[in-house]
C-alpha cells in the first residue's frame, strides 16, 4: 500500500513491521530484507543467499513464512510483517524460543532467526509435525555448523507444549 | 537479561588502558540493562577479568565465537577458579592486542586449529585463581584474620565458619593494592564444579532473539552500504564500467572503482544491489582467462608420479616392498571446496584523514588490523577493530583479502561504508581449500597386515603464504598431518608433491585442516588392506592400533555403540574411519542404505570421540554434530569447478549443502579422560567423507576413491 508522497514526488511504502508503523521511501522492488535491515534497522533478519536458497532471510508476512531477500517490499506494504525481534509475542514462538534456549540449539548463530521463523510457522500451522513435516518445510533453511538433530529435536519439544 | 555488557564500555576500556598501551579497544558487544556508575574503576588485575564495584563481572575472551562454544568454554575456565558462577558474568570482545590476547600455542591473537580450548585451560585458569588469592587478602586484611580462614562463593569472600561475608565488588579497591600472585596452586579435576558439566551457551539468548551482532549488523552513524563486483577471473583487473546505469537507482550515491572491483554505495544494501546489477563492466580477464578445469586436474595426475619432498621415512619402505609384493595402490581424489559461511563475507570500514575503524567478525585479529593499516598507509595504532560474533568461520575468516577490499574502497567514500558480498561473490572469491590428491601405496604380510606403507601427498601449501613457520625444507606440515597413518606399521614414507593452484586463486584453511585432507585417504587405504586381506575392517583396525590407545579406545566405544558385531540386511552396510586430530582422537561409523539403483542414504552417524578433559560436554556433543554435518555436505556436494580462469558456481543451487533433511542421526559418545584437553572443532569432520564410501563399499562392494560421492559409480559388485 502506498502512502503519500514524499519531497521528490515518489510515493512511500508504508510497512508494518512488528506493530510498527515505518513510511520507507525506496524503489518497490527493493527486497524487504534490506528495507528491515538497512533502513529500518532491525537486524535480526539475515542475509544469506538473495535468492530464497537458504532461509536466512525469513520472516513472517500476514503470518506466512516468506524469504524477504526476494519480497519486494511493494508486496508487502500494508500487510502485518512480524521479524525474530517480535516473534516471541506470539504463543508458537515463544514456545520454539524456549525450545531452542533449552537444548542449545544455536552455534553461530547466524541461521537461526532464520530457523526460528519458520518453525513458528511450521508449528503454527501443525501443532504435533513430524519428521517428515519437519524435513519438509526446515529443508529449505541452512545450518552451516550443522545443527539440524537439535533443530529436530527443539520443534518436537516445542510441540509437547 | 543478556550476558553482554555495554554499558560499562569506556570504563572497562579505561581500566584496560592502564596495563596496555593499546588503541584498539575492546568492542562490548550486547547490552546490559543496569548502568554501572561513571566513576567507577573496575578491578582489573589481568587482561581477562573486569570486576566493577557493583553488577556482574566482566570476562575479555581471548578467541572469538564463531558457533564452537569457546566463549562459554572460556568462561567456565575463568569461573571455575575465580569461584563465580555463570549467571554473574558478562563477556566482551578482545580488542586487537597480541601481547596480551595472543593464543599462548600459536603466538598470535588468532582462532582456529582447535587450539582455544587447549591454548586457554591454563591460563584462564590461573588468571581465575591468581584474581581469588588476591580479593581474599583484602578480605583477610580489612577483617584482621588469616587468608586461610576465608573462602570464595559465588562472587562473594566468606568466612569460614564465621558470620562475615563481601561480594566481590566491595572488595575491589583493597584486592587492586595486593600483590599478583605468580605461582598459583589450582583446584584438581576432581573438584571441578564448573568445568565438565553441561552448560548452556552463554550467547543462545542473544541468538535466539535477533539481537546478537555479527560483522554484518554494524550500523556506525553515518553509515552507507555498498555492493561489490570483484573481477571473476583470477588476477583480472576491471577495465572500464559505465557508472550511469547505477547512478540512476534510487538510492545510489557513488559507484567506486578500484583495480579488482567495482563497488556500487547506496542508503541500502537493496539499492546497492539494484545499481551493480544495473551495471555492464567490462573485465580485463587477465593471463588466467584459459584456466579450465580439466587442465588442472590434468596438472595434479601428473604431479602424482612426479618429484616430491621426502617427509617421513621409517624402516625401508623400498625392501619391504620388494620382499612382500603385491603393491598395491589406489589413487584418491579431493575436489576444490568453499567455506560457504552462513553470513557471507562483509567489512565496514570508516577511514579518516588520520585513523580508521573497521568492523568485521575475524578469527585473526593482528592481521586484520595490519590489513587496513596497509591499505590506508596509516600507523597500526590509528587502526581500531571492532570485533564481533562470527556467522561462521571454518578457516575463511583466517584470511583478511575482505577486509583490505573493504578499506580500500572506503577510502573513496565519505563516513564509514558496509561492503556486503553476495554469495555469488563470497562463492566465487573464497579462500578455497584446493585440490588434494593422495596416492597410498602398501603390500602386505603373510598375516595380511600392511608391512609398507606409501602416501603421497599431492596438492597446494597453504601454510607457505599463510604461516611459514609451519613449513620443513618446502614441505608443508599441515597438508602431511597424518599422512603417515597412525596405524602400527613397520616400514613408513610419506612425501609431498606441491602443487598450487592458478595465480590468483586463494587457497586457505579448511575446517578439520590438514587432517581433512589426510584422513579420507588413509582411511580408504587402510580399509581397502582389510578388504584384500579378507579381514574385518574392525579387527584390522584394532591390530593396527595397539599403540595408539586413545585411538584404540575410540574406536571400540563406537564399535560398542554402533552394534558393529550385529547383521545388516541386504543393501546396508556400515563404514570406519578414525581420526587424530589437534589433540583429540575420534571414531566414526556410518551405515548406510543404498537401493538397487545405486542411491543411497546414510542411515546414521555414531562418533565416539576422546577429547581429553571436557569443559563442555554438550558443546563436545554440539561440535561433533556440527563437525559431520559440515563433513557430510563435502562428502555429497562439495565440489567448486574452474573454467576461463574463473569460478564456476555462485550459490546454493550450483554448489549445494546439506540440509536437515540429509542429515541422520548422529550420536556422539565421550570416552571419559583426564588427560589434557583436546581440540573439538575439527576432529568431527574428516571421518565423514570415508566413513560413508567404506560404508558404500561394505553394501555393494564398490570402492568409491573421488569425493564428492558420485552416485552413478555406485555398483552392487
Amino acid at each position: 500500500m502506498q502512502g503519500t508522497a514524499s519531497a521528490d514526488g515518489v510515493m512511500p511504502y508504508d510497512l508494518s513491521v512488528n506493530g510498527t508503523k515505518h513510511a520507507v521511501d525506496v524503489d518497490g522492488d527493493i527486497p524487504l530484507l534490506w528495507v528491515l535491515r538497512d533502513t529500518i534497522g532491525l537486524t535480526g533478519t539475515k542475509f544469506g543467499c538473495g535468492i530464497a536458497m537458504c532461509g536466512a532471510c525469513t520472516v513472517h508476512v500476514d503470518g506466512q513464512a516468506v524469504r524477504s531477500c526476494v519480497t519486494p517490499v511493494s508486496e508487502a506494504a500494508g500487510k502485518p510483517i512480524t521479524t525474530i525481534e517480535a516473534i516471541g509475542d506470539t504463543p508458537e514462538g515463544k514456545r520454539i524460543q524456549q525450545a531452542w534456549l533449552d537444548i542449545d540449539v544455536v552455534q553461530c548463530g547466524y541461521c537461526q532467526s532464520g530457523q526460528i521463523m519458520s518453525a513458528t510457522a511450521l508449528l503454527a500451522a501443525n501443532s504435533q509435525p513430524t519428521d517428515a513435516d519437519i524435513d519438509a518445510v526446515m529443508a529449505g533453511n541452512i545450518c552451516r555448523c550443522g545443527t539440524y538433530p537439535r533443530i529436530r529435536a527443539a520443534i518436537k519439544q516445542a510441540a509437547r507444549g | 537479561m543478556s550476558i553482554f555488557d555495554r554499558t560499562n564500555l569506556s570504563v572497562s576500556r579505561r581500566g584496560f588502558l592502564i596495563g596496555a598501551s593499546l588503541t584498539g579497544a575492546g568492542l562490548v558487544i550486547g547490552f546490559r540493562p543496569q548502568p554501572v556508575a561513571a566513576q567507577a574503576q573496575p578491578f582489573a588485575p589481568n587482561a581477562f577479568i573486569r570486576i566493577p564495584p557493583e553488577g556482574k563481572i566482566s570476562l575479555v575472551m581471548p578467541a572469538v565465537e564463531m558457533g564452537q562454544g569457546i566463549y562459554t568454554a572460556v568462561a567456565m575456565m575463568l569461573a571455575e577458579e575465580l569461584e563465580v558462577d555463570l549467571d554473574q558474568v558478562v563477556l566482551e570482545h578482545a580488542p586487537a592486542d597480541p601481547k596480551q590476547y595472543a593464543n599462548p600455542l600459536l603466538g598470535d591473537q588468532i582462532t582456529g586449529g582447535s587450539f582455544s580450548v587447549r591454548g586457554a585451560y591454563e591460563q584462564m585458569r590461573k588468571s581465575g585463581a591468581a584474581t581469588r588469592i588476591m580479593l581474599i587478602g583484602a578480605a583477610a586484611r580489612e577483617w584482621g584474620v588469616s587468608p586461610d580462614a576465608l573462602k570464595a562463593e559465588a562472587g562473594h569472600v566468606v568466612e569460614t565458619g564465621g558470620s562475615r561475608k563481601a561480594a566481590y565488588g566491595s572488595l575491589i579497591a583493597a584486592a587492586a593494592s595486593e600483590p599478583v600472585p605468580q605461582d598459583v596452586p589450582l583446584k584438581p579435576a576432581s573438584s571441578y564444579k564448573v568445568i565438565g558439566k553441561p552448560a548452556h551457551r552463554l550467547d543462545s539468548p542473544e541468538k535466539v532473539n535477533g539481537t546478537a551482532k555479527f560483522g554484518i549488523d554494524a550500523r556506525p552513524d553515518g553509515v552507507s552500504y555498498a555492493a561489490i563486483a570483484i573481477c571473476p577471473h583470477f588476477n583480472g583487473k576491471l577495465r572500464a564500467v559505465d557508472e550511469k546505469p547505477a547512478m540512476a537507482v534510487k538510492g545510489v550515491s557513488q559507484v567506486v572503482r578500484i583495480d579488482e572491483a567495482v563497488a556500487v554505495v547506496a542508503n541500502n544494501t537493496g539499492a546497492a544491489r539494484k545499481g551493480l546489477a544495473a551495471l555492464s563492466i567490462d573485465w580485463d580477464p587477465g593471463p588466467s582467462a584459459a584456466i579450465a578445469q580439466a587442465e588442472l586436474e590434468r596438472l595434479m595426475d601428473a604431479a602424482i608420479d612426479g618429484k616430491a619432498l621426502p617427509h617421513i621415512n621409517e624402516g625401508d619402505v623400498m625392501k619391504a616392498e620388494a620382499d612382500n609384493g603385491p603393491v598395491h595402490e589406489f589413487i584418491y581424489r579431493m575436489p576444490i571446496l568453499t567455506h560457504s559461511a552462513m553470513e557471507p563475507m562483509n567489512c565496514t570500514v570508516h577511514v579518516r584523514p588520520d585513523s580508521c575503524e573497521v568492523w568485521v567478525g575475524t578469527q585473526i585479529m593482528s592481521r586484520a588490523r595490519q590489513a587496513a593499516a596497509d591499505v590506508t598507509g596509516l600507523p597500526l595504532e590509528k587502526v581500531v577493530v571492532h570485533n564481533h560474533l562470527l556467522g561462521g568461520g571454518f578457516g575463511r575468516r583466517l584470511d583478511v583479502d575482505g577486509i583490505t577490499l573493504a578499506t580500500k574502497i572506503a577510502k573513496q567514500v565519505q563516513g564509514p561504508v558496509k561492503v556486503t558480498w553476495s554469495r555469488e561473490e563470497d562463492i566465487r572469491h573464497d579462500c578455497y581449500r584446493y585440490l588434494n590428491y593422495s596416492r597410498v601405496t602398501a603390500t602386505l604380510g603373510a598375516d595380511g597386515l600392511p608391512v609398507s606403507w606409501r602416501h603421497r601427498v599431492i596438492g597446494p601449501s597453504v601454510m607457505a603464504r599463510w604461516f611459514p613457520g609451519f613449513t620443513k625444507d618446502g614441505v608443508d606440515l599441515d597438508q602431511m598431518a597424518g599422512a603417515e597413518s597412525p596405524y602400527g606399521i613397520p616400514n613408513k614414507q610419506a612425501d609431498f608433491a606441491r602443487q598450487e593452484a592458478p595465480d590468483g586463486m586463494l587457497t586457505g584453511n579448511w575446517r578439520g585442516v590438514g587432517a581433512t585432507r589426510n584422513i579420507p585417504p588413509v582411511e580408504c587405504g587402510i580399509d581397502e588392506l582389510a578388504g584384500i586381506a579378507g579381514v574385518d575392517p574392525l579387527e584390522y583396525r584394532r591390530k593396527l592400533l595397539s599403540n595408539k590407545p586413545r585411538l584404540l579406545g575410540a574406536l571400540n566405544l563406537a564399535a560398542e555403540k554402533a552394534g558393529w558385531s550385529t547383521a545388516l540386511p541386504k543393501g546396508k552396510g556400515r563404514g570406519i574411519a578414525v581420526a587424530e586430530d589437534f589433540g583429540s582422537f575420534a571414531a566414526m561409523i556410518a551405515e548406510v542404505t543404498v537401493g538397487d539403483d545405486g542411491k543411497f542414504k546414510t542411515d546414521r552417524i555414531i562418533c565416539a570421540v576422546d577429547c581429553g578433559l571436557v569443559i563442555n560436554p554438550d558443546t563436545v556433543e554440539a561440535q561433533i554434530q556440527s563437525g559431520v554435518v559440515y563433513g557430510l555436505s563435502a562428502a555429497l556436494y562439495g565440489r567448486i569447478t574452474v573454467a576461463n580462469g574463473a569460478v564456476v558456481e555462485g550459490n546454493f543451487d550450483d554448489a549445494p549443502v546439506a540440509r536437515i533433511n540429509e542429515t541422520p542421526p548422529i550420536e556422539v559418545f565421550i570416552v571419559p579422560s583426564t588427560e589434557a584437553p583436546g581440540g573439538i572443532g575439527e576432529v568431527g569432520t574428516p571421518g565423514v567423507a570415508p566413513a560413508l564410501t567404506n560404508a558404500i563399499f561394505a553394501a555393494t562392494g564398490t570402492r568409491l576413491r573421488t569425493w564428492p560421492i558420485n552416485q552413478n559409480e555406485i555398483r552392487r559388485v
